[in-house]
């Protein structure tokens, strides 16, 4: 509950700071989108991170309560995954007057991503519950992360690109105003994933001990 | 309201649309649990012949 009225107030607070303190000036209309675009995408890495890190854990202890931890957390960033390449196309079709670019190493390296994810469901539901699900799942998510690092960095390593870097080694290229409202925004989105995380989280959790109860009672 | 803007509205509203489709999700959901769950306690209720 405290969670999700963090999310609330901070994502109100973000999108209003950024539709009435931000001049207009500062940037064009479709500017707009990075209150939501950007951390929508953070927000994507950080699930698949933790559901990399819960893989890990359950790979290292054995203990198959990560295993739903790390399912829910793919579960919860391939939403956000969704979200990303929604908004961004948005963004890319204002901006650039295209939906989508192939020419584009970020956005193909984060479809990419985005679909190694969705397939870890295919994966996950092809094989039977159990241990032996649990492992394959958690080195499949683990491989994953792997892939974050280069579509973060793609965007860097690219020529000749029509993205937009606003993070760079001398810092966010933004004026105060704007980095303050997307760190509002940021937090807000996070707060948001961490509460449908722990909502997901808990009703998959009652899920499996109903199935037990219901095996018990059988 | 310019071209630029009524995308701007698109970009959020594909957010608060996406929220409110796992709202509906979650609520479908608890409502499948508290019939799973009246079930359970029914069978239980009848096995202990009460």
């Amino acid at each position: 509950v405290a969670l999700s009225a963090a999310a609330v107030l901070l994502l109100v607070g973000g999108f209003g700071l950024g539709a009435f303190w931000v001049p207009e000036a500062e940037g064009d209309p479709a500017f707009r989108i990075f209150y939501v675009h950007v951390p929508v995408a953070i927000t994507a890495y950080a699930c698949f991170g933790w559901g990399a890190w819960k893989a890990l854990r359950l790979l290292w202890t054995g203990d198959l309560a990560h295993d739903l931890a790390s399912y829910t957390a793919v579960h919860i960033g391939t939403i956000f995954g969704v979200l990303t390449l929604a908004t961004g196309s948005i963004w890319a079709k204002i901006t650039w007057g295209h939906w989508w670019l192939w020419s584009e190493r970020q956005l193909v390296l984060f479809l990419i991503l985005f679909l190694f994810y969705s397939a870890y469901f295919m994966l996950r539901f092809s094989i039977d519950p159990g241990p032996r699900r649990a492992s394959i799942s958690a080195v499949y998510a683990l491989l994953g992360v792997a892939l974050i690092p280069v579509s973060f960095l793609a965007i860097r390593l690219a020529e000749g690109l029509i993205h937009p870097v606003v993070f760079t080694r001398e810092g966010p290229q933004m004026t105060g105003d704007i980095f303050t409202t997307f760190l509002v925004c940021l937090a807000g989105t996070l707060s948001l994933a961490a509460a449908l995380y722990s909502n997901e989280l808990l009703g998959k959790r009652i899920d499996a001990r109903l199935r037990e109860l219901r095996e018990l009672l059988a | 309201v310019t071209s630029a803007e009524k995308y701007v509205t698109a970009a959020y509203l594909v957010v608060l649309a996406a929220l409110l489709v796992y709202v509906v999700i979650i609520a479908l959901k608890l409502g499948r649990l508290a019939g799973e769950l009246a079930e359970l306690t029914e069978l239980a209720r009848r096995r202990d012949g009460r």
